[in-house]
């Protein structure tokens, strides 16, 4: 029997002939139970064992016992979680009922939300969030982070301060901003009141709130496209600022030209990273208002789908708004990754 | 202050580096310079006005500028009393979730990206498995949401299983705070991962090499080698997570639900906290906000290099 499965295995492997190649121990250990004790069970464990590590190398077995739980553990809530919230979508879960009734499976759930102008909206919503957001805190970042790359005094102080607001909650934040947008006695009003402007209702009108939150969603995260320029500029050798001095490039023109175009990668991560928080302003705009409904106008569709499914019951409904909201995560992370790995960069 | 004037050193080695130029106007670099003010501004004046605003008295809030402390007359530790009341048993449910949860996903990701790293197998395979890890740092909480409320309301009630605590006089609305640190622990596991591997891909391996030679078993490798090594980035992952674990609000709302629970974490009682028929009292949201904040923001003022490593992997 074992012979039938090394014949097998030999066939159907075309590296099978590399085993004399390899230089450790392995090849030696693995013929010998073989050939000594054929059949016998521990041989059976130990022969499809050191096959594994052949195939994937000789820690494979050993190692696995670090990473497998917590891998199955993650893939179970993160990829277990998203192929069950499918499902949940195909049915028409609703109410108080404990389960859903995975008998009759449709896009019935998709279609009302084709048709649905509240959907449509927060949809574009959150389009517009999140292309705004992450330019706007790039932007912000990329500033921030040339001034203080050039060698200042108090840099740390500095840096510190910028990051500071990522450390707190949106809840937190979602007070502050409350506070600056308040019609009558907020410093957003007091500040173009200055101009002459106003006062304008930051919060209430629909053609407004939407960047009242995106502006403050950029206070709170420039810091950390900050810090992630900032350490892509250390990573440019000195030797391209000053070669770009010799060739008498202005200040403006070096950043432009030189500088800026290596920091594809830090714009890329950073970018991938700042719309996840943008899909997390979930935590804002529930803060914002303390209950499911944001103010309108500023629906997205993280609001939407948890207001549909714990506010209204309509759990299918939320499940299916969940399911967009993921493919418009995964158009933008499914490319980085495999930018990534392509890189090497894992 | 002494850890300032260090850093400051380290900054000035930096300038000396002829990296930048070197030659210019002190008048550009006072515009630098007031250029990085107003920017400094512009992101404490929120929070400066935030704590001003939490000591005043309701006519002092209308009558003395957002940003202004508040005079003689206008100034009350009431409504600071109010917050702590309110919020301080959410600030023990919240601690109660957030170390537990903190401390068992880095050491779950160390021990994750030990298995990954160190450990001689394929190196395209250990990456496949890594981005199949790290592409859940992405994944938008709202598509596990539905299936997450099953699982803990159908599937796997831990409420009967922990009944013995309940028969010891804890209120069973606590079992959200163990669903919490198990939640907290499995969405973690991706980004813990991630920053102890980065960490152990630039470890020497000779030690490790020379160890595995003697014999040594993977489990003794990690426990008398990488272990001992890796304090940095614990401290850098538990910072992060730490953060994270106390500021989330959506989990807390699916999972405890209501701000009236005995287990309400501190996110949740914020969120409501200063809203009343009468319209909203912002001293007492101040208040309340900074009173919450406060652990994270003690954690990032005594650890903010950390921090921003944390947030920059």
């Amino acid at each position: 029997m074992f012979n039938f499965y090394r014949r097998l295995h030999r066939a159907i492997s075309p590296s099978a002939g590399d085993e004399d190649a390899r230089t450790d121990g392995g090849v030696v250990s693995e013929d010998a139970p073989a050939a000594s004790d054929p059949g016998a069970d521990s041989g059976v464990v130990d022969r499809i064992g050191s096959e594994i590590d052949r195939r994937f190398g000789s820690d494979f077995v050993e190692s696995s016992i670090f990473w497998l739980p917590p891998f199955l553990l993650m893939a179970l809530f993160v990829y277990g979680a998203v192929i069950w919230n499918l499902f949940i979508s195909l049915t028409d879960y609703q109410g108080f009922a404990n389960a859903p009734d995975y008998s009759n499976l449709d896009f019935g759930m998709y279609t009302r939300a084709l048709a649905d102008s509240g959907f449509i909206d927060a949809a574009i919503n959150t389009l517009i969030l999140l292309i705004a957001f992450t330019v706007g805190t790039l932007t912000i970042g990329l500033i921030l982070a040339i001034l203080i790359d050039r060698g200042i005094r108090f840099e740390n102080t500095f840096r510190t301060i910028y990051l500071l607001p990522m450390s707190l909650s949106f809840v937190v934040t979602a007070q502050f901003w409350l506070w600056i947008y308040n019609f009558n006695n907020g410093i957003a009003n007091g500040v173009i009141g200055v101009f002459g402007l106003g006062p304008v209702s930051w919060l209430g009108n629909q053609a407004i709130v939407l960047y009242a939150v995106i502006f403050a969603l950029m206070w709170q995260f420039s810091g950390y496209a900050m810090v992630v320029y900032l350490a892509g500029l250390r990573a440019i050798p000195d030797e391209h600022y000053e070669a770009a001095k010799v060739d008498g490039a202005s200040t403006l023109k070096m950043y432009w030209r030189v500088i800026i175009p290596q920091l594809k990668g830090a714009t890329i991560s950073a970018a991938v990273v700042l719309m996840v928080f943008g899909m997390k302003a979930f935590d804002f705009l529930y803060s914002l208002v303390g209950g499911y409904r944001p103010p309108n106008g500023a629906d997205i569709l993280a609001t939407k789908m948890v207001r549909e499914a714990y506010a209204n019951l309509e759990w299918a409904y939320g499940a299916a708004i969940a399911i967009v909201l993921f493919g418009m995560a995964l158009a933008v992370i499914g490319p980085y990754l495999v930018y990534e790995y392509r890189r090497d960069n894992l | 202050m002494s850890d300032d004037a260090l850093r400051t050193d380290g900054g000035t080695a930096a300038v000396s580096r002829a990296r930048r130029t070197l030659g210019e106007m002190t008048a550009g670099e006072a515009s630098l310079y007031g250029v990085l003010t107003l920017a400094a501004a512009f992101y404490l004046v929120p929070i400066e006005s935030g704590l001003v605003t939490s000591f005043k008295t309701g006519t002092a809030i209308i009558e003395t500028a957002p940003f202004a402390p508040p005079g003689g007359s206008g100034f009350t530790l009431e409504k600071w009393q109010t917050a702590i009341d309110a919020l301080l048993r959410g600030m023990g449910n919240s601690l109660l979730y957030a170390v537990p949860a903190t401390i068992i996903s880095a050491l779950v990701g160390s021990i994750t990206a030990y298995g990954l790293t160190i450990p001689n197998w394929k190196p395209s395979y250990k990456a496949l498995v890594l981005a199949i890890i790290i592409a859940g740092i992405f994944i938008p909480y709202q598509a596990v949401l539905v299936p997450l409320t099953q699982f803990w309301s159908q599937w796997v009630q831990l409420g009967e299983i922990l009944s013995f605590v309940w028969a010891l006089g804890i209120p069973d609305d606590y079992v959200g705070i163990v669903e919490l640190v198990i939640t907290h622990v499995a969405y973690g596991i991706p980004i813990c991962t991630l920053l102890f591997r980065t960490y152990y891909k630039t470890m020497s391996d000779e030690m490790m090499e020379s160890a595995r030679l003697d014999g040594a078993s993977l489990r003794r490798v990690y426990r008398r080698i990488v272990l001992p090594l890796s304090g940095p980035m614990f401290a850098v992952v538990l910072i992060y997570q730490f953060t994270q674990i106390w500021n989330d609000l959506l989990f807390t709302l699916v999972l405890v639900s209501t701000e009236s629970s005995a287990a309400a974490p501190v996110v949740l009682i914020l969120a409501g906290l200063g809203t009343s028929m009468e319209g909203q009292d912002f001293a007492l949201r101040m208040a309340g906000a900074f009173f919450a904040a406060l652990p994270t923001l003690a954690v990032y003022i005594l650890f903010g290099d950390e921090f921003a490593e944390g947030v920059a992997a």
